[in-house]
């Protein structure tokens, strides 16, 4: 069987089992649609949190960004999981004893204003945007590879199917569904990981695997994984893997945009509104995060031994000796990978000196410039590789079995699809539900306000693909700016209206506002009006930026901005009426949290 | 909103409860900071000397160490809060 029909079975039987796990779960339960996490154990609750969270970026994205930057992308590590302390200890437990089902009701209540809400409504909409970007980009890679065309068609392909999927859409609501994708998904990215730790290591923990000796094909080599891996890449003029080489303050700053940002998605925060009780908010944010983890302590791991196994490709005789040959690359079995990638324009390499070699290395460093002047480089023969390709290729490189590689497809999918359906799935929601039945037309018809929900959701997935056709950045680079959106306007206004009494409705608009466009406009001076390339005015560097902040680190100063601006115009404006102190009181304490109520 | 069967709003325990969950909070946060922001990137050239697996601990506590103490911070608050709520008798029955 080729690989070929072999990902097909896979990707099917993955969907076949969705579906069916959806229908099976939805004839019995019609009524508790809404209230999909209710009853549901904190564990599960937790797996299916967790497989709604962990999108593209974190699936497909991530370990490429870490393998070819090392130490300076952990920042996605510790962002995208310090987020959930934030949410358990700071908003989770008090939005559950609130007891609404959605972020933008919870600010329109406590700072008691309609314009709170709908201000709200558009914090959501921007960030949610920005994510679906991300998320497409992602499809499009794996829909690319998995049908073997150019990223172009698989976006497109990727797009259709997505929105069948939304429309579907009762597949979201299923918790049942969510853990049947969190299985696929962990499967999928732990399998290869655990045999390329057993080859390159021979230890089956992949977390473990990272800090262990180096043995390939099991004999000793005295050196570790890390140190054999700063080795190859400082030879062939790339920054050392281990050392830092980012400025602090970008790193601090885009840590905490991301965790930040964590903590204020609406479509996770909603997860904690439904479980049974207070305490099981605290338990399920915990569970969720333990479910996180697992991939995330796995993501470094990957990264780094795909960055070696690639090199040593590249350099089969060593780092010293001869590069591989364009015959080797065009007839090896083991370079197959790269002939299959190179369809979707996603890998590229060209021998630019004519010498049937093709040399991987750092044409910008000094350190070489001799070396490559000696033999008659040309500059660096790799030119295409694709960051959000790694973790999909990354089994092909390791020549893993058929089957893996199946598997590996089918878990990025499920990664991809169950987020951006969610997704669009929200912000269909949140313009049906809260803009125009909330605010333009309070009396229109169920029938209109689905009619709403649909043309806002193919709205969106238009917008998406074309944005997503030139993108800001990397996949998880894209989602890297919603975070930081969402978090200059939705966390702070979540945790000020459950910590802090005074602040009034002028002052959490005034903060939001301020938050949101401070943050959003300096996005888009450095990546381009809506991210339109070529129309921004700085460039996107530590050196050429407006602040000396990266666009993908101001979220945190945005998140700042508006504490700040809202307690200042809180301070000056009338103090919050004795009700809305008393709603504060009780959603402190968790005695009385009853059922969420739905007023849907 | 739900509110009848609702202890008084501002009385004395209530106002314990909020304070030692308040500062509860702060030491959690505290160390969540600790280990990301300071181990994993600012405190890291203090750790340079101890060693592991061919680099040095704070390279393992931003890759791995700071995600293992966050998930312990998490039930750790979880399981005192719980213990708090029934303490002040504001737990949910």
């Amino acid at each position: 069987m080729d690989q070929f029909t072999l990902n097909l079975l896979f990707v099917g039987a993955s969907f076949a089992l969705y579906i069916g796990i959806a229908v099976w779960a939805r004839a019995g339960s019609t009524a508790e649609f809404y209230a999909a996490g209710r009853g549901v154990h904190p564990v599960t609750n937790g797996m299916a949190t967790a497989a709604d969270w962990m999108s593209a970026a974190s699936f497909i994205s991530m370990a490429g960004l870490i393998a070819f930057t090392g130490f300076d992308n952990s920042s996605f590590l510790m962002g995208w999981t310090g987020g959930y302390v934030l949410l358990a200890l700071l908003l989770a437990p008090y939005l559950r004893k609130f007891g609404k089902f959605t972020v933008s009701e919870f600010i329109g209540d406590r700072f008691y204003s309609p314009t709170a809400r709908l201000v709200a409504v558009i914090c959501l909409l921007v960030a949610s945007i920005t994510y679906v970007i991300g998320q497409m980009q992602g499809v499009g890679i794996a829909f690319g590879r998995f049908l073997e065309v150019d990223a172009f068609w698989g976006l497109l392909i990727g797009a259709c199917v997505v929105f069948a999927y939304a429309v579907f859409g009762g597949m979201k609501g299923v918790t049942y569904t969510q853990v049947a994708q969190y299985c696929v998904l962990i499967t999928a990215y732990t399998i290869p990981a655990i045999f390329i730790s057993l080859q390159l290591t021979g230890t089956p923990i992949p977390a473990l695997g990272l800090f262990s000796e180096y043995t390939p094909g099991g004999e000793p080599s005295g050196v570790y994984l890390l140190t054999k891996l700063d080795q190859i890449v400082t030879d062939l003029g790339f920054a050392s893997y281990t050392e830092a080489h980012r400025d602090n303050l970008n790193m601090v700053l885009f840590t905490l945009s991301l965790m930040i940002g964590t903590a204020g998605l609406p479509h996770v925060i909603m997860r904690f509104f439904t479980v049974p009780r207070v305490s099981d908010a605290r338990w399920s944010a915990g569970w969720t995060l333990v479910f996180i983890a697992l991939l995330y302590l796995t993501a470094p791991a990957v990264g780094a031994m795909a960055r070696l196994n690639i090199s040593e490709m590249m350099w089969p005789n060593g780092t010293e000796g001869a590069a591989v040959s364009v015959e080797t690359i065009e007839t090896d079995p083991r370079y197959n990978w790269m002939l299959t990638w190179q369809k979707t324009g996603l890998l590229d390499w060209e021998d630019k000196n004519g010498d049937g070699l093709i040399q991987y290395y750092n044409d910008g460093s000094e350190a070489l410039a001799a070396r490559a002047a000696e033999n008659g480089w040309e500059g660096n023969e790799l030119t295409n590789f694709n960051r959000d390709i790694l973790v999909l290729a990354n089994p092909e490189i390791a020549n893993l079995p058929g089957w893996v590689i199946g598997l590996v497809a089918a878990g990025g999918l499920a990664a991809a699809l169950s987020t951006a359906a969610g997704l669009l799935l929200a912000i269909s929601s949140a313009v049906s539900h809260d803009l125009v039945k909330g605010a333009i037309a309070p009396g229109i018809s169920e029938k209109g306000e689905l009619l709403a929900a649909r043309i806002s959701m193919a709205a969106a997935i238009v917008v998406a693909v074309i944005l997503g056709l030139n993108p800001p950045g990397f996949a998880a680079q894209t989602v890297a700016l919603a975070f930081g959106l969402a978090a200059a306007s939705i966390f702070p206004a979540l945790m000020m209206g459950i910590f802090s009494k005074r602040v009034n409705n002028v002052g959490a608009v005034s903060g939001m506002m301020a938050g949101l466009l401070f943050t959003l406009i300096y996005i888009f001076l450095h990546k381009g009006w809506f991210f339109i390339p070529g129309t921004n005015s700085f460039a996107d560097t530590v050196d050429g930026s407006l602040l000396g902040i990266q666009s993908t680190a101001i979220g945190a100063i945005g998140a700042l901005l508006n504490f700040a601006v809202a307690f200042g115009v809180s301070s000056m404006t009338a103090e919050t009426p004795q009700e809305i102190k008393d709603l504060v009181e009780s959603v402190r304490t968790p005695r009385g949290a009853g059922a969420a109520a739905a007023d849907h | 909103m739900d509110q009848a069967n609702q202890t008084p709003a501002v009385d004395k325990e209530g106002r314990t409860y909020w304070k030692a969950n308040i500062r509860l909070i702060a030491w959690s946060l505290a160390i969540w900071a600790l280990v990301s922001f300071g181990f994993g990137i600012l405190l890291r050239p203090l750790l340079k000397g101890i060693e592991i697996g061919g680099t040095d601990l704070g390279f393992w506590f931003a890759q791995q160490g700071s995600i293992l103490v966050f998930l312990a911070l998490i039930f750790f608050y979880a399981w005192r809060m719980n213990k708090l709520d029934r303490f002040y008798g504001v737990d949910e029955e």
